[in-house]
């Protein structure tokens, strides 16, 4: 039976919006990675700082994480840790990984030496941003690139 | 949550600086792995804060995210001025808790 034009317009038009849906559908399920910005803002809000000062602190990482899902992580930072001169914590940001977050130390002049240690997982080649930020209010940033062979955030 | 490990010096002299180790069984999943059968995305749970105090005091502390790998380690280094005890608490992001304690001799 032949259709009526209506309804045919009705069908195509239906046609139309499904074919739409289904696209807009894949982009919103594609990951959605962190970016610098995103990494940066977040550093400044852990950090209560806007600038940074460069050097004390190092951030040891390996040059290539062969496998992502385990990367170890050390920082330490010059520091004689005493009364009128520590640290206070130690923020690790991530440029490149879903979110930004990672992880943060909270020190002590009792802790004696600012070192920590620990393991992330990181999801692809990035950035990662370390900062000190000392009992005076200053804060002491530092930055390394690593390259990730596998990534570490799905599954 | 498993048991936790936690490697601290049985003794050591005052005002020394020690390192201690600390190792926790956990998942730490993510919230972004989806299930291989039904391809639902798996909840995040995650250990959040790890705090160290010795005799009552905080002497360390750690807020943990999704990126901290599973099994978290973690080292630090801590002064000791007397013979006491660390208590160590993880706790994660529905709200259980993991307890273990270490003693130390100074002398």
């Amino acid at each position: 039976m032949i259709m009526k034009s209506i309804e045919r317009r009705d069908l195509m038009k239906g046609l139309g919006i499904g074919a739409v849906a289904v696209t807009a559908g894949s982009f919103a399920t594609r990951e959605v990675y962190a970016k610098t910005a995103d990494a940066d803002a977040l550093m400044r809000k852990l950090s209560g700082a806007n600038s940074y000062k460069s050097g004390k602190v190092t951030l040891k990482l390996p040059e290539i994480a062969e496998n992502g899902r385990t990367v170890p992580l050390s920082v330490s930072v010059d520091s004689p840790m005493t009364d009128k001169s520590h640290v206070k914590a130690i923020h690790i940001v991530s440029e490149g990984n879903p979110t930004p977050n990672v992880i943060s130390f909270n020190l002590t002049a009792a802790s004696g030496k600012a070192a920590v240690s620990t393991r992330v997982r990181l999801g692809k080649t990035q950035n990662i941003q370390a900062a000190a930020v000392m009992n005076d209010g200053s804060v002491y940033l530092t930055k390394q690139k690593i390259k990730v062979t596998i990534g570490g955030c799905g599954g | 949550m498993a048991k936790a490990r936690v490697k601290v010096p049985a003794t050591a002299q005052k005002g020394e600086v020690i390192q201690i180790k600390t190792l926790i069984p956990h998942k730490m999943e993510t919230g972004r792995r989806k299930h291989k059968k039904t391809k639902k995305l798996i909840p995040q749970h995650i250990i959040n804060k790890f705090v160290c105090k010795f005799e009552g005091k905080d002497v360390f502390s750690a807020d943990l995210h999704a990126a901290v790998a599973a099994n978290p380690y973690m080292a630090f280094y801590t002064r000791v001025e007397k013979s006491g005890t660390f208590n160590f608490t993880w706790t994660d992001d529905k709200g259980k808790t993991v307890k273990a304690s270490k003693k130390i001799k100074v002398s």
